[in-house]
């Protein structure tokens, strides 16, 4: 059934159908309303065999589903940016002890400075935590990869990060279609551990791996992630045969079959992307557009497959490795490094900043690319910046 | 649940479930504690203990440190009971985990162990460990108090007593060991969240050690025992004295053995014979700087008075109830 919803009251709705045991909440701006919504879910008896724990921190809303997931039910938590940071060192222990557990990211900045809103500086520091990191385009795809999820996470024995624009999604209402329990149980089956805490199978997780061992294990890691994307894809096909939508899988192309440059994106900003394209190449242009759904594991065949055919490749990126540059573009020119086509980079929409049409209209319309362009940087600001600092410079006060 | 099948073994009145042949070796021999370790007997007699207390019904989540890095390296580990260690400072957050998935399993009947070291509980794990007495999550929680990062190389933690040394306190001209002042009261702070039950205990006691778990193991809600471990590596001591010097801990009243229920103080156990603190503290090396040349009696009445006070406060001179 369609209902207009709040993003993070349709990831509520999602996360309630797959019937989780254990949901742990912390609260942090703009994931709140996800728990909030599940709490209520939760209290009213919807999700009566569900418990749900308010704790005192982000560190402890991963451990707490660590310790259930461990204990052999489904388990959930959602966080954002600090949170993300504050309980990193349970995120890699989640995924070395190959727990999984789904948790949404509600994309934010990381501080300092502070600040609340949007762009990827939290996925990208999570990127090599051993998680599989989904991004969602719509509240709807939001809505559906929190369903496919549970189902990934729980056939490949890793936890999945749902990564879902703050605010941009999160916050907006749009219409979105809610699947039905009975469908949603026809998806998903009930979860049934390879491993757990038994007292009738005593068995210690998460033991000393010394040098001897370590190596290896981290190279099965590695393994497992890439059979990963086999698996996305097999249930991004399940889903789109039983629900109709083709909102899972590992890349979303639009308009890419005879494009001669290809943006590449994460996240809700294709939207904007494939507007602006509409309009260039209805003046004769060829544009076309990909989002990457799986960003971990990274689908480089997939990707290098569709990118060989264009002459450029423009990422739009929402976060950047300072002192190197962008962050998805890097990976991007690594996959095409023994191709023709060249790589280039804006990195934009930092701190929420908006990303307008008529900002990426221009940029794709220059005659020459730079390698790297921070879109909409505010010059007079920065050559303020740079009058003051040589102004101090000269005066020599050491 | 009969005490022992073994002929003889329940007869005796005062013996340990640890003394039994029927008992579970928890953690079983094997492992890489040292000689003489206060932490491998406290934690082998405790969780025998709650594991005959709760008919082998028990789980357990470990904090990083000494116990776990001593009793597990893959692909051995000298555990007989279901074992889970994700880090260092969310063991009680993890055992929270552990007991919600229990209860929306319908099998409360398992028990829930979160366990660590002084600096697991009191210091890095300080916040999940208080936001499980706040939620009164049905997990007893066992601190191993050594008094001192033992695992990385015997520095301060938050247990740490006034003036002990460690490789980070190290007495100077103007420092004698740790800082005066300085040291919380974990089983205190536990105490504050008037959880239904906080105990200490010591392996100087090994029969009130099993006692207050077996005890703790099967009340609903959060627990939290705090066992006193010496350490004859961080302390600087013989390796065969580890015993002894828990009980000089306990007969000086420097370790005061108590229980408290909803936060209030319930029983405690009076010293029976009692010592100063300097035979004690002269046994250890940690503290040597106490006497010899540069002897000080003002270092030494600082100790003297935090056993002073545990006597006044946990009511454990003769007078006290037993």
């Amino acid at each position: 059934m369609r209902y207009q919803l709040e993003g993070s009251q349709a990831i509520a709705k999602a996360v309630a159908l797959c019937r989780p045991k254990v949901v742990c909440a912390y609260p942090i701006t703009p994931q709140t309303h996800v728990v909030e919504g599940i709490g209520e879910v939760v209290r009213s008896g919807e999700l009566s065999d569900c418990k749900f724990i308010n704790v005192e921190s982000e560190m402890a809303a991963l451990s707490v589903a660590i310790g259930s997931q461990a204990t052999g039910v489904r388990s959930y938590t959602a966080t954002s940016s600090q949170g993300l940071l504050y309980m990193m060192e349970a995120v890699y222990n989640a995924s070395g002890l190959e727990l999984p557990i789904v948790m949404t990211l509600g994309n934010r900045a990381i501080g300092s400075p502070i600040n609340i809103w949007n762009d990827h500086s939290d996925a990208m520091a999570g990127r090599d935590s051993g998680w599989i990191m989904l991004f969602a385009e719509t509240n709807q795809e939001a809505l559906d990869l929190h369903i496919q999820a549970f189902k990934i996470a729980e056939k490949i024995g890793l936890p999945v990060m749902v990564c879902v624009d703050g605010f941009i999604l999160t916050h907006a209402y749009e219409p979105v279609d809610i699947p039905s329990q009975k469908e949603v149980d026809a998806f998903l089956p009930s979860y049934v551990p390879t491993v757990s805490l038994d007292i009738h199978k005593p068995l210690a997780i998460g033991t000393m791996v010394s040098p001897e061992y370590f190596m290896e294990v981290r190279y099965l890691a590695h393994q497992k992630q890439i059979d990963a994307l086999q698996v996305i894809c097999c249930i991004g096909e399940e889903f789109k045969k039983q629900f109709g939508r083709n909102s899972g899988g590992l890349l979303s192309e639009y308009k890419t079959e005879d494009a001669e440059v290809i943006v590449v994106t994460l996240g809700s900003i294709a939207g904007t992307i494939k507007d602006v394209i509409d309009d260039l190449n209805s003046r004769g242009k060829k544009f076309g557009v990909i989002s990457i759904v799986s960003y971990r594991p990274f689908p480089a065949d997939a990707l290098k497959d569709s990118l060989k055919r264009a002459k450029m490749v423009i990422v739009v990126e929402k976060a950047f490795a300072v002192g190197i540059g962008g962050i998805l573009s890097h990976e991007i020119e690594l996959i095409m490094k023994d191709t023709e086509v060249e790589v280039f980079s804006i990195i934009a929409g930092l701190g929420g900043r908006s990303i307008t049409k008529p900002m990426l209209q221009e940029y794709f319309l220059r005659k020459k690319y730079e390698k790297a362009t921070f879109l909409g940087l505010k010059k007079k600001i920065i050559a303020d910046k740079y009058e003051v600092r040589s102004c101090s410079n000269q005066e020599g006060s050491v | 649940m009969s005490s022992s099948t073994l002929s003889g073994e329940s007869s005796k009145k005062n013996s340990t479930i640890q003394s039994r042949r029927s008992r579970n070796n928890s953690l079983t021999s094997g492992h890489r504690a040292c000689q003489g370790c206060g932490e491998a007997l406290g934690a082998r007699c405790a969780i025998d203990a709650a594991y005959h207390a709760a008919a082998g019904k028990i789980t357990v989540v470990n904090a990083t440190g000494c116990l776990e890095v001593f009793s597990c390296s893959f692909p051995e580990n000298a555990w007989n009971v279901p074992w889970l260690h994700s880090l260092f400072g969310n063991a009680a957050a993890v055992a929270t985990g552990v007991a919600a998935a229990l209860h929306s399993q319908g099998k409360e009947d398992v028990r829930v162990i979160a366990q660590g070291g002084d600096g697991a509980t009191g210091d890095i794990g300080m916040g999940c460990l208080s936001g499980m007495f706040d939620r009164n999550d049905d997990v007893l929680y066992i601190c191993y108090d050594n008094q001192a990062y033992m695992n990385t190389g015997v520095q301060r933690s938050g247990t740490t007593p006034p003036l002990a040394r460690t490789a980070t306190t190290v007495p100077h001209k103007n420092y004698a060991g740790s800082d005066p002042q300085t040291g919380k009261n974990v089983a205190q702070i536990a105490m504050a969240h008037e959880i239904p039950y906080v105990a200490t205990a010591s392996i100087g006691n090994i029969q009130d050690l099993e006692k207050k778990v077996s005890k703790a193991i099967n009340i609903r809600g959060s627990k939290y025992v705090h066992v006193h471990v010496p350490c004859p590596l961080g302390w600087g001591y013989d390796t065969a004295e580890t015993i002894k010097i828990a009980r000089l801990a306990i007969q000086c009243g420097l370790f005061p053995l108590f229980e408290a229920e909803y936060g209030k103080l319930a029983r405690s156990t009076a010293i029976e014979d009692p010592i100063s603190i300097e035979d004690y503290l002269k046994p250890q090396k940690r503290f040597a700087h106490l006497f010899g040349k540069n002897a000080s009696s003002e270092s030494l009445d600082i100790l003297r008075k935090i056993a002073n006070s545990n006597i006044e406060k946990y009511r454990l001179g003769k007078t006290a109830d037993d």
